[in-house]
């Protein structure tokens, strides 16, 4: 019997991304000719446009938002990864009291706008797992997001009713053959169900989805391109999300991973400047991974949303779970190994605190908004 | 005098609205409002605390004086017409005007509003006794089908939010002031004084304006600027512009064609 036809826009991105590679559309030529070196004035030009962008579209404001590691339990191999399986490690998953207490702790510091971040885990964070975790704080927070391992659009569903906005996945690198060579074992290494997740996380109603490349893996240039044809075509199909990106740059880790192809500062920036003006309504994410100065003379340049005085490990604000925490070597749980503190994803780069950040956005003449959502518009589509 | 513009029975003297959105600070935005001379100021809902607790994290609210200015609330957020209905009861729960401004939109990247959804908001708003200011596209039947539902203006956009390219939809919204039983505010899009003087010399009643004033070097000059053309081109329109023409005209033909004869 013949398949009945679908949509060809149904099909998820992974169905069209190496022909959207092979046969650049308009805009993703476009972009790729503001990849090309440039001269200094050249730089300075895209800078202004993008500035001028920016403002344009999202005001002189900079939206604030923190990470809360649940978890770094993780069954994946994932070379440049700190949670890899292969890692001996530090390892937890907070209770549900315990992430209260760490998002208690990010209300008090200002943030209204939190990322629940875990390793993949089917045993520890499993889908009522995050659902407990949303529902507990969804009277004190009134944005979440999550950024957790790819599900299938109806186990997304429960997690949107639960309180979830927003839907962050990273694809880490769009280069098929890097990504086999950095994913060595677990779910992960199934490129093309990673890259279909945002098609899967706007059919379950998310608001947001951030995707993000890390920068590090492979041809910088490459990974940026791929990066634009997900955005481009991400905007056409997924019309009801606002969509977010980010550039993250390989940090150091556990398991002492060094980048093979470093994006330097420069040619980040102006990435970053030719994503703003070939993507004026996408937000760019810019996290603690950069260092402090880098951060202050690119906020006003593009970046939209900024994390600030991030831990990338459980319990990393309040020192919660310090009691359950275990070594594990190869996913083998070590008996009688508790440590001080869980290890992080990676070490962070911008130390300051909440208030530092917001005094420094204050200079730049940009207006830190710490609320910019109230769950109870959500409560309406229950 | 310049009349006042009338909207669901109260009058205002300026018929400039204010934006809050993007500025570099609530001081920076507090002060733009007062050179703007504006009387109505729509606040996002979702930038506000709605819960009652005070939450110095999301206190725009606080630097907009209630007896200085028509708070007006908007539903900027919502994607379908259940939660915008629900944010509009909630401000009204939370003590704000039973105003709204009636935005929804979808789409996050154009920001344009959904016809549709904007139609079955505005027939519940209304019947729930609120005060509604629709944000649509300019679209003239739907602009009629809402006044017929009781909506207190409307509010074409000249083009998309943000976009400073002022009134690109020209054409449409000269037909939606000819039809118009309600004040027609023309809202988004306007970068610039002289797109806001257009509105106003072909008869829009009022505008709104955010970003050409929020984004601008000096907010507080450029919201002058705003209030100095909006006032200018009102006092025009009511002066009587006069006709334009396709070919030019002596000033007083028949004394040429006496000279003439």
């Amino acid at each position: 019997m013949p398949q009945p036809l679908r949509a060809d826009h149904l099909m998820g991105f992974s169905k069209k991304f190496d022909n959207s590679l092979r046969q650049k559309s308009p805009l993703l030529r476009a972009f790729e000719a503001l990849l090309e070196p440039m001269d200094d004035a050249s730089l300075q030009s895209l800078a202004a446009r993008s500035t001028a962008t920016t403002r344009r579209h999202f005001g002189r404001t900079m939206r604030l938002f923190a990470p809360l590691y649940l978890s770094n339990e993780c069954i994946n191999s994932c070379t440049y990864c700190g949670f890899s399986r292969e890692n001996a490690i530090q390892r937890v998953t907070l209770e549900i009291d315990q992430v209260e207490k760490e998002a208690r702790h990010l209300v008090a510091e200002g943030f209204r706008n939190i990322l629940l971040v875990a390793g993949e885990h089917p045993k520890f964070v499993s889908g009522p797992y995050l659902e407990m975790c949303l529902e507990r704080l969804r009277p004190i927070v009134p944005s979440l997001s999550i950024e957790v391992a790819p599900m299938e659009a109806p186990e997304y569903k429960p997690l949107v009713q639960a309180g979830s906005e927003g839907l962050v996945v990273y694809q880490e690198t769009y280069h098929r053959d890097t990504y086999a060579r950095m994913h060595l074992a677990g779910p992960k290494k199934d490129f093309d169900w990673r890259l279909d997740c945002p098609d899967r996380g706007h059919e379950a109603g998310f608001r947001r989805i951030g995707i993000g490349a890390l920068f590090g893996l492979t041809d910088w240039k490459f990974e940026a391109l791929a990066l634009a044809a997900h955005l481009e075509y991400l905007q056409r199909v997924c019309w009801k999300s606002q969509l977010t990106v980010s550039l993250p740059r390989l940090r150091p880790c556990a398991g002492e991973f060094e980048p093979e192809n470093p994006l330097p500062d420069r040619e980040f920036i102006q990435l970053l400047c030719a994503l703003r003006v070939t993507f004026p309504a996408v937000g760019i994410v810019l996290s603690t991974r950069e260092p402090a100065a880098l951060r202050d003379l690119i906020a006003p340049l593009g970046i939209t949303m900024m994390s600030a005085g991030s831990h990338t490990e459980p319990g990393g604000y309040t020192g919660q779970g310090k009691e359950a925490l275990h070594l594990t070597v190869r996913g083998k749980i070590q008996p009688g190994t508790g440590g001080e503190s869980a290890t992080e994803q990676f070490s962070i780069s911008d130390d300051r605190d909440a208030r530092t950040v917001e005094g420094v956005l204050q200079k730049l003449g940009l207006d830190p908004v710490w609320k910019d959502w109230d769950a109870e518009i959500l409560s309406a589509s229950r | 005098m310049p009349q006042p513009l009338t909207i669901a029975g109260r009058t205002f003297s300026s018929r400039l609205l204010l934006g809050t959105g993007k500025f570099s600070s609530n001081e920076t935005m507090r002060d733009a409002l007062a050179a703007s001379g504006c009387e109505i100021v729509t606040v996002a809902l979702r930038r506000a605390d709605l819960s009652g607790k005070k939450d110095p994290f999301a206190n725009i609210l606080d630097f907009i004086d209630p007896e200085k200015y028509l708070l007006l609330p908007n539903t900027s957020g919502a994607m379908n017409a259940d939660e915008a209905v629900r944010l509009a009861r909630l401000a009204a729960s939370a003590g704000l005007p039973k105003w709204v401004k009636l935005e929804i939109h979808p789409d996050p990247h154009y920001l344009l509003p959904d016809p549709i959804e904007t139609l079955a908001a505005a027939e519940i708003l209304v019947k729930e006794g609120f005060t509604v200011l629709p944000y649509t596209n300019a679209d003239p039947v739907l602009a009629r089908r809402l006044q017929d539902v009781g909506t207190a203006t409307v509010m074409p956009l000249g083009s998309p939010i943000g976009s400073n390219r002022g009134l690109e939809t020209r054409a449409q919204i000269e037909i939606i002031i000819k039809q118009a039983t309600v004040p027609v505010i023309v809202d988004a899009g306007i970068g610039a004084p002289s797109h806001a003087a257009e509105a106003l010399e072909m008869g829009a009643d009022a505008v709104l304006v955010n970003t050409a004033i929020a984004a601008a070097e000096d907010p507080v000059r450029m919201a002058r600027a705003f209030k100095a053309t909006v006032e200018a081109a009102r006092e025009a329109r009511e002066a009587g512009l006069p006709i334009q023409l396709d070919h030019a005209a002596a000033t007083s033909p028949l004394a040429a064609f006496l000279k003439s004869a």
